[in-house]
């Protein structure tokens, strides 16, 4: 009981590792590359909650100096996690074109097809 | 000069980097490889200054826009990142002139530039890696590294390079995910990035947060040991290193892996060493018995293959295993090992693989079959081959010799003498492989397709050359390459609680 409490009580942290592992899942269970980035994408965002989540105080503000406020959130998380999207979208966006070009190349986009048509050729 | 002298750091970082941003913008490909040349034999006088400055007055530490560390990124050298530093931008440097002809042979003319542009960009990100002394700014470098990577193994003329990359996408970017797991928690934890900040910060939650830590040693264990394929985690790399072009295979085989190992290095000794009890983890038993299944299965794996581009790339897995089992070790001499076999490999592997480019140049294949009677066509190319190859196994007179010295001295201080006779089998096992590619390529009669095929001109000969005589240069005199990963070495062991 005191665990179920504890996860409840931290849910968020819940919902993170649940987004976690089905990205990681989806990106080894799938065989299509599409659905692949995919999985990639929602394992690269649970990171982004993460690292978000603690950083918010229930009830602080922003971090500016001024002697009414005297809780405050940490905004570094943010800062980081922005980097964190940049190289989460190059990684996508870098992904899908290699995906065209495979799917030039061999007309195909499902993993198994594509072993298949190497070991043909 | 004297202004731009305390800027060095950052200068290392930022020329690579201003100058893909400018070979982008160069359509043409012999000005973006004249950019390209310029800006890598820059980079060693750079790292050679900083190291040259570390040796004689300690650590640098620079402020990146001024601002004081913890809070400002700060860039922070001592001899161990002196040392990587030099190895990747000298690498760079020798190799560089050997891409025109290479490049110009196996990628199509208007990717050239973009080739060159993405060459930058991969050595700013690793040259970035080795230099940051914070957390999460490597992650940044680590992944305009990998990035840029990606796209250079997918420039390679087979359309399988295409699935290489893509796999190595998917793994690259688990294992930098994984990293930055692992960060996350480490600042949880601490609230820095920071690396000697957080080493300060760390003890405060040993043992009353153990769990927390330990599970952040565990992703960041994970996450850079997908980067430098630390067996089992190396699925990635045989067709990446084989499909790509043969100058990036030769590029990446010295310096990308090796500036993963480094940044493994600084977290075991530097961060986590200093701040917990490592000992009561079994961290060194796991790192040493992977280690020993890379030197054996990835070896033997090679011993079979017959794509000789796909042979070497196993080597480097069981070769990267020779490292580990340095960081394993963890001891003065078993680190000195471990050290010294990153520029060993380093250049070893550069010479096998880009005797491997020159072959694939003038004969066109690189299958064993395909190297038959190649050493009577190319004397030169395959002297170098030869030279590099006895590297490899560990003959005294050649580097290789040095590296494994001392890791079997270390797994005696250890009183392991087992290790010992596993690090001599083991080079047995590569002589084998090594003695394969030899015999087909100057035992047997030339086939009449290489009839007309010799030695590649002087641009890629001399890198080529240059690398061999490294070899057996650094295999007598080790004052450059021991010396200065021993003294590396006994900061970082000293520092361990």
């Amino acid at each position: 009981m005191a665990t179920l409490t504890s996860l409840a009580q931290h849910y968020n942290y819940v919902i993170t590792i649940f987004l976690m592992m089905t990205g990681l899942y989806i990106v080894v269970a799938r065989a299509n590359m599409v659905k692949k980035l995919v999985g990639l994408s929602i394992f690269q965002t649970s990171v982004y909650l993460l690292y978000i989540e603690p950083g918010k105080i229930i009830g602080g503000t922003a971090p500016i100096i001024n002697p009414a406020f005297s809780l405050y959130s940490n905004p570094l998380p943010h800062v980081l996690i922005l980097t964190a999207i940049v190289v989460g979208v190059a990684t996508l966006a870098l992904g899908l074109a290699l995906v065209v070009r495979i799917n030039e190349a061999y007309g195909t986009v499902e993993e198994e097809e594509i072993f298949e048509r190497d070991r043909a050729a | 000069m004297s202004a731009v002298w305390p800027h060095l750091p950052a200068l290392q970082v930022v020329l690579p980097l201003i100058g893909a941003f400018l070979a982008g913008f160069l359509r043409r490909g012999r000005t973006a490889f004249a950019l390209a040349l310029v800006v890598s034999w820059i980079m060693p006088f750079i790292s050679a200054a900083m190291l040259r400055q570390v040796l004689a007055s300690g650590p640098i530490s620079y402020h990146l826009g001024g601002w004081e560390p913890p809070w400002g990124i700060e860039y922070r050298v001592d001899v161990l990142n002196a040392f990587v530093l030099v190895l990747v931008s000298a690498i760079g440097a020798v190799m560089v002139p050997f891409a025109r002809r290479s490049v110009a042979f196996e990628v199509q003319d208007w990717r050239q530039a973009w080739f060159y542009c993405m060459y930058l960009l991969c050595l700013a990100g690793l040259l970035g890696i080795a230099i940051t002394g914070d957390a999460f700014n490597a992650f940044v470098f680590l992944e305009i590294s990998s990035l840029s990577t990606y796209v250079l193994i997918a420039l390679g003329p087979d359309r399988r390079a295409l699935l290489a990359a893509f796999q190595y996408l998917i793994m690259g970017t688990i294992g930098a995910t994984f990293y930055v797991i692992g960060i996350g928690l480490l600042y949880l934890l601490t609230g820095t990035l920071n690396m000697v900040d957080m080493a300060d910060r760390l003890p405060q939650a040993w043992p009353s947060q153990a769990q927390t830590v330990v599970a952040a040693l565990a992703f960041v264990t994970v996450g850079v040991s997908l980067k430098l394929a630390l067996f089992p985690l190396h699925v990635w790399l045989p067709n990446a290193y084989a499909y790509a072009p043969s100058w990036v295979t030769a590029f990446l085989s010295a310096t990308a892996t090796k500036v993963a190992i480094y940044l493994l290095i600084r977290f075991y000794f530097s961060v986590f060493g200093v701040a917990i009890d490592v000992n009561a983890l079994p961290i060194s038993e796991i790192i040493i018995a992977l280690s020993l299944a890379a030197m054996f299965i990835a070896s033997a794996i090679a011993v079979f293959e017959t794509n000789v581009k796909r042979m070497l790339a196993y080597s480097s897995v069981a070769q990267i295993g020779y490292i580990t089992l340095g960081i394993g070790l963890a001891n003065q001499a078993g680190l000195t090992g471990g050290l010294v076999h990153i520029v060993n490999h380093a250049l070893m592997k550069a010479a096998l693989f880009l005797a491997l480019g020159a072959i694939f140049l003038r004969a066109g294949t690189v299958t064993l079959d395909g190297l038959a009677g190649i050493g009577r066509r190319m004397p030169l190319t395959m002297a170098a081959f030869t030279i590099a190859g006895f590297g490899l196994v560990g003959t005294p007179g050649t580097a290789g010799f040095v590296s494994k010295w001392y890791l079997a001295v270390g797994a005696l201080d250890k009183g392991w003498w087992v290790l010992v006779f596993l690090i001599v089998a083991s080079s047995l096992i590569t002589l084998i492989y090594v003695g394969r590619v030899l015999e087909v390529a100057y035992l047997r009669e030339p086939a009449p397709e290489i009839a007309q095929a010799d030695d590649p001109p002087l641009t890629m000969l001399l890198p080529l050359l240059a690398l061999a005589a490294a070899i057996v240069y650094f295999g007598f005199e080790t004052q450059w390459t021991a010396g200065i990963a021993s003294t590396a070495a006994k900061v970082l062991v000293e520092g361990l609680r």
